[in-house]
């Protein structure tokens, strides 16, 4: 990256020091460290488009606590590894073609070096005529963008279920004809590495960690992910196994009716049928989860959700 | 000579949307955007467990989740006959309120900020339009370090909302009837010191910020003037009257014409369809609604409706909301909170109406709701119920009607051998981005883009700004509303 851009960057500390909240530890606990870093700093692009999607997962993403947003855009997230995002549709300042441009530079200037970030399914029918991002004298398909992005990508992430499977963007019937990253990756001969991190919306530590394991151990070996593209450490084990209602089950209290104590089996959930470490992991700083809150698991982050687990409220 | 603009795509909103204006003699003349995404709701909804609305429709969008999950709980109650016990009806409020508060700092610094001064020299800041950009270096600074502590604080607004809803983005917690959460006190008291925390930046940062953003540009205060009509459903329940209309709520249910407040007759709202691609039959009430697309529709521009009550346009949202409060003095503390800021700014409660007017009037909104959730969480009863139980009828109608962070949003469920026959909602960015009527009137946001002066067409920053004062939430208005069977092109003008 160009001296002016580590210029700025450090310029940028110096404003950013007055924030208590996210102090940025490399820099305020390691000077040294942080300068010798700043020679030998890994940079990492990051092209993220939003397709067929809620945008929860990016409102999920940003929600990450350690390291905060701020060490993730704007500081070495690992010592030595700098994101750069280069494209996000809702974070990013510039807007229109500018905007766009950005994405195409990254790609060409960084060939087989940026990251790709897939959020929401991918409308293919017609074409992939139900959804496209800017216009090059005809619309451009998200389908078009994938095929220029996706190959020449170092990885992809597909980030949340829609990504990943296709999720509640292509629920039966399916209107946009709409499938998770994988699915278009097989039907276009895509063979570039990629990772799924489903969940209806995606956890931050999830992507937040995946995002670590590859910067410092580069891809996660074929034994480290399930049959459904995840990694095992977030993914492998189910959320009935390490629910905490298990002792309502045990001893047969099952609740019948929202709002009551007990196991809620009975009220649809589908945390036997569903893997991920909700359970042990919680969600938003830690504060709950939907168990916790009386509400049934509804497998949001399994392929084939949500018409796998529906009616949603009905035991299966 | 005429000028064609585009912004393709316009970022830092909520989804997917393109502008086009024409511009004649440096003046906008005409105004085109389109939602560029269809995912095509109404069909995915159609034949499912009726129950499952809650869960689907959160998933119109990320970022207001919330209000999708009470107005089709609402829809449900109403369906089925049930009313929350008052800790539902309380807890529902506690989510909402902190989906404001997220929603409002989200908004204000990491949608619309970035409008108005220069961000830090790296990606995603750069590139940027070279704007007119008028902020002194000092306050600047401050801005962006702001900028930064906005992430922060508005995650606990989402922790807030997650410590009654089970996660954010979307919720888990809520069911017809009521909610599933039994309170707890260490809920109670958490959610005190959350709020302590998002209280105390509203108040010495967010509000103080937008001030200070409003007073450099004082000119804005008569750009993007709109319609000056208001629309609002309401907000907090405060009974458990079982007319939603009737119900008594702290923000009323109201609507505003030429300065003069009225009672909402939601019989007076139908979609007309002239401009639209839709071969259906116009001026509709949307529980009667139907949409058969057509795209070769000659005339027509868009894939919205054209919301309508009693045959006008109607802006919803935050401005509406404080405009209707404000001439009402339903709240003393409101008009006073208003006065003082007005004074500060040494502008008139007329010019509220336009771009700077909406920023103040979501800051001020965002420290009201938080103050009273605050009172709100104090009314939660340990060891009393949280929801009724209820039963899926044979068939049944539901309306549901709130007011989402971007204002009136309603949602209408017809329910047929026990599953979903028809759904339709009409969310608030199909009110603000609306096309024209059968009329040809223009909707909110047309009204807002038409007679800017466009200093640079390189830079046409004036429009990114008047559309983002809108706060539009294409995510929820295009895959809704549209519920066509082709692509999805919308337009605002």
């Amino acid at each position: 990256m160009s001296l002016k851009k580590s210029i700025s960057r450090r310029e940028f500390m110096r404003w950013a020091a007055g924030v208590p909240l996210a102090a940025g530890m490399s820099v305020h606990f390691f000077p040294r460290l942080a300068q010798a870093l700043e020679e030998a700093v890994k940079e990492y692009p990051l092209i993220w488009m939003q397709n067929s999607t809620c945008s929860g997962c990016s409102v999920s993403v940003i929600n990450t606590i350690h390291p905060s947003i701020k060490n993730v855009i704007l500081e070495q997230v690992l010592p030595g590894h700098q994101l750069i995002l280069s494209y996000h549709g809702t974070l990013m300042a510039a807007t229109g073609s500018m905007s766009l441009d950005a994405a195409r530079e990254t790609a060409r200037k960084y060939q087989g070096k940026y990251v790709l970030i897939i959020e929401g399914a991918i409308p293919t029918k017609q074409e992939g005529i139900y959804g496209y991002i800017g216009e090059e004298e005809k619309p451009i398909t998200m389908l078009q963008w994938v095929k220029r992005l996706a190959p020449n990508a170092m990885a992809v992430l597909a980030v949340g279920t829609c990504a990943a499977y296709g999720g509640v963007s292509a629920a039966d019937p399916n209107p946009s004809g709409s499938m998770g990253a994988q699915e278009v990756f097989q039907m276009l001969n895509i063979n570039t590495p990629h990772i799924n991190i489903p969940g209806c919306p995606c956890h931050p530590d999830w992507f937040i960690g995946t995002v670590a394991k590859i910067l410092l151990y580069g891809m996660p070996k074929e034994k480290e992910l399930d049959q459904y593209g995840r990694m095992k450490l977030f993914y492998g084990r189910s959320i009935h196994n390490r629910c905490m209602n298990r002792d309502y089950m045990d001893e047969g209290i099952f609740a019948e009716n929202f709002g009551e104590e007990g196991c809620l089996l009975e009220l649809g959930c589908k945390g036997p049928f569903t893997s991920a470490d909700c359970p042990v992991r919680l969600w938003n700083g830690g504060v709950n989860w939907c168990i916790a809150a009386g509400s049934p698991c509804i497998g949001c982050t399994e392929k084939g959700f949500p018409d796998q687990h529906s009616p949603i409220y009905q035991r299966r | 000579m005429k000028t064609i603009i585009k912004i393709d795509p316009m970022t830092r909103i909520e989804g997917h949307l393109d502008i086009e204006a024409v511009i004649d003699n440096k003046k906008v003349v005409e105004a085109k955007s389109k939602g560029t995404l269809y995912r095509g709701f109404e069909q995915i909804l159609t034949g499912r467990n009726p129950i499952d609305a809650v869960q689907i429709t959160q998933r119109f969008c990320g970022v207001c989740p919330t209000p999708h999950a009470i107005a089709s709980s609402q829809a449900l109650d109403n369906a089925f006959g049930v009313m929350p016990p008052d800790n539902g009806r309380i807890i529902r409020n506690i989510m909402q309120g902190s989906n404001y508060i997220q929603s409002h700092i989200l908004h204000f610094y990491h949608l619309a900020s970035l409008d108005y001064y220069r961000g830090p020299d790296i990606p995603p800041f750069v590139p940027r339009y070279e704007a007119d950009y008028r902020v002194p270096e000092t306050v600047r600074e401050k801005l962006v370090e702001h900028y930064i502590e906005a992430y922060q604080i508005r995650l606990k607004a989402h922790e807030l909302c997650a410590i009654w809803s089970g996660k954010m983005p979307h919720m888990a917690s809520i069911t017809p009837g009521g909610v599933t959460i039994i309170p707890r006190i260490d809920n109670i008291t958490t959610s005190l010191w959350r709020l302590k925390e998002l209280t105390d930046f509203i108040d010495n940062v967010y509000i103080p910020d937008v001030i200070t953003v409003g007073q450099i540009y004082r000119d804005y205060f008569q750009i993007g003037k709109g319609c000056g009509n208001y629309l609002s459903f309401g907000l907090f329940d405060l009974d458990s009257e079982p007319e939603v209309t009737k119900r008594k709520r702290f923000f009323q249910m109201a609507r505003m014409s030429k300065e003069k407040v009225y009672p909402v007759d939601v019989n007076q709202i139908a979609e007309d369809v002239k401009y639209s691609w839709y071969d259906s039959s116009s001026h509709k009430h949307p529980r009667q609604g139907d949409t058969t697309p057509n795209p070769d529709k000659p005339g027509a521009y868009s894939w919205l409706k054209a919301p309508r009550y009693n045959g006008e346009s109607y802006e919803v949202g935050p401005l509406a909301r404080l405009k209707i409060a404000y001439e009402t003095r339903s709240n003393p503390k409101i008009n006073q909170l208003i006065d003082e800021t007005l004074n500060k700014l040494q502008v008139g409660s007329d010019e509220l109406c336009s771009v700077m007017g909406r920023h103040i009037a979501r800051a001020l909104e965002c420290k009201v709701v938080a103050d009273e959730i605050t009172g709100m969480i104090m009314q939660v009863k340990l060891e009393e119920p949280v929801c009724v139980p209820h039963q899926i009828p044979d068939s049944g109608e539901g309306m549901g009607l709130w007011d989402a962070a971007r204002g009136a949003l309603g949602h209408w469920i017809e329910i047929q051998n026990q599953k979903i026959a028809r759904y339709q909602a009409i969310v608030p960015t199909t009110w603000n981005a609306s096309p024209k009527d059968d009329k040809g009137q223009a909707g909110p946001i047309e009204e807002a883009l038409i007679g800017t002066v466009i200093d640079d067409t390189n830079n046409p920053f004036e429009l990114a700004r008047i559309v983002r004062s809108f706060d539009p939430c294409l995510a929820c208005a295009v895959h809704l509303a549209e519920i066509g069977k082709s692509e999805k092109t919308f337009r605002v003008i």
